[in-house]
């Protein structure tokens, strides 16, 4: 067994949080420009613009992105030959409480959906755990902001549905976001499962690694190129670029179901994955 | 184009969806806790903290600001949250609003009605459009932290104008212009 000490989870948390908050990969920032090469609209290349300056204003000053620091949501994988000292759970909102103080970050948790005193803190995360071979710790930490949130829509259709049906679902969500949710988006879709399955596997989507054959893959590129046609175009002000990428995860499912979940994600798109 | 607050119906009359304008001057922040408080207090025809003629209010919460900055973060909010709240602010004298996303009919109409202006900054940009704000001081319910109502001093702040007071909206018509799906389109 390898034992991991919690106050080593909770240093690592609190410098992902704040680093997650701060700077875009360069994946996403390849994707910007590239969308500033594509766009046809003037104004949505000036957003554009904007958005690759704003990248990197926050990355070179320590300001946050955007204003709206998010919920955080945290994919763990704990190693079976790991051990952890202390309470797993605790350690990462205590890493989240340190980073959201020391990077000054908005903290937008509150206590009860009803009462909503905010918890001071940013804390609780939304934290999902799986145990997977090998003796490592990976934290996939995401920066899950409202208003593209706000926005996700999960539905289950009839098994016999066909690919058309199910594209035309994320088309009217996708429209239904318009330029409430900061487009141009990145979408997470969840496909099979159970109601909840599909949602976490939309959600996942969004930080996941795992490759895909190329029957989805296909899938993604046929998502992406009709959900551009909408038109709605950077910050929804008109134009041909609304999404930046499509990330679908299927799962096995029941033989009457086939959920279909599309959690929707602003451009940006903040997380950040660590192994301990 | 350059314009300095306060919003009067001569300087909104000038602007149309589109316009990409540069805002300088003073602007109040407000989001969905402080328009809440904003409304029941109009609606009991009490006295208002702030003075709303020909005033703006940016739809945002501020990230907390780092020892020696004027203030963190600070984008827009998406703004349908605070339309049900917002006719009744236009009749007592707002005149500009800041945020993201469109307006409910009834808002729009009221737009028109009432000689306003829809401006939209950039969401997601917030690092950059936290350059433009040179002042910044919490003026109301401090308790709402973030939601607190601040007074920001702005400087060439960069908006774009979405719903203008002649009832154009940038939303409805940039978007149909790239619109490649119309046929089998309900909107």
């Amino acid at each position: 067994m390898r034992k991991i000490d919690k106050e080593i989870i909770t240093k690592e948390i609190a410098e992902a949080v704040q680093t997650a908050n701060f700077s875009i990969s360069e994946d996403l920032l390849a994707k910007f420009n590239q969308a500033l090469k594509d766009e046809k609209s003037i104004l949505g290349k000036d957003v554009l613009k904007d958005l690759i300056k704003n990248a990197k204003t926050a990355e070179s000053e320590k300001i946050p992105i955007c204003q709206d620091t998010g919920i955080v949501v945290i994919f763990a994988e704990i190693g079976e030959e790991v051990f952890i000292e202390g309470d797993l759970l605790e350690a990462i909102n205590f890493g989240i409480k340190i980073g959201y103080n020391e990077g000054f970050l908005r903290k937008s948790v509150v206590k009860d959906p009803f009462d909503r005193e905010n918890t001071g803190d940013n804390t609780p995360a939304v934290i999902y755990t799986e145990r997977v071979p090998g003796n490592k710790l990976n934290f996939k930490v995401l920066i899950k902001g409202a208003g593209s949130e706000n926005m996700s829509k999960i539905n289950m259709f009839n098994p016999t549905a066909t690919k058309e049906e199910i594209i035309k679902f994320i088309i009217d969500t996708v429209k239904n976001a318009g330029a409430n949710a900061c487009p141009p988006y990145i979408l997470g879709i969840g496909i099979g499962g159970t109601f909840e399955k599909a949602a976490l596997l939309s959600k996942k989507a969004l930080v996941s690694d795992k490759k895909k054959n190329n029957h989805v893959k296909e899938f993604e590129q046929r998502i992406l190129k009709e959900v551009n046609k909408t038109g709605i175009g950077p910050a929804g002000l008109g134009g041909t670029v609304t999404a930046l990428d499509i990330k679908v995860l299927t799962y096995p499912c029941h033989i009457a179901s086939l959920p279909v979940a599309v959690n929707i994600n602003c451009h940006a798109s903040r997380h950040i994955s660590i192994t301990i | 184009m350059e314009i300095e607050t306060p919003l009067t119906e001569k300087k909104i009359k000038k602007l149309k969806a589109g316009d990409r304008i540069y805002l300088s001057g003073y602007i109040y922040t407000a989001r969905d806790q402080a328009h809440q408080k904003l409304f029941n207090l109009l609606s009991n025809n009490k006295e208002l903290p702030i003075d709303l003629k020909d005033a703006v209010i940016y739809y945002t919460g501020p990230a907390p600001s780092k020892p020696g900055q004027v203030i963190g973060a600070c984008g827009p909010t998406t703004s349908y949250r605070m339309d049900k709240f917002t006719p009744i602010l236009l009749k007592n004298g707002l005149k500009g609003m800041i945020g993201k996303g469109p307006r409910s009919k009834e808002v729009k109409k009221s737009i028109v009605e009432n000689k306003a202006i829809y401006f939209a900054a950039t969401g997601g940009a917030a690092a950059l459009l936290s350059k433009t704000i040179i002042d910044s001081k919490i003026i109301a319910y401090p308790e709402l932290k973030t939601e607190a109502i601040r007074l920001l001093k702005v400087s060439k702040f960069p908006l774009v104008v979405i719903n203008d007071s002649y009832g154009n909206d940038l939303y409805e018509s940039g978007q149909n212009k790239y619109n490649e799906l119309r046929q089998s389109d309900e909107l």
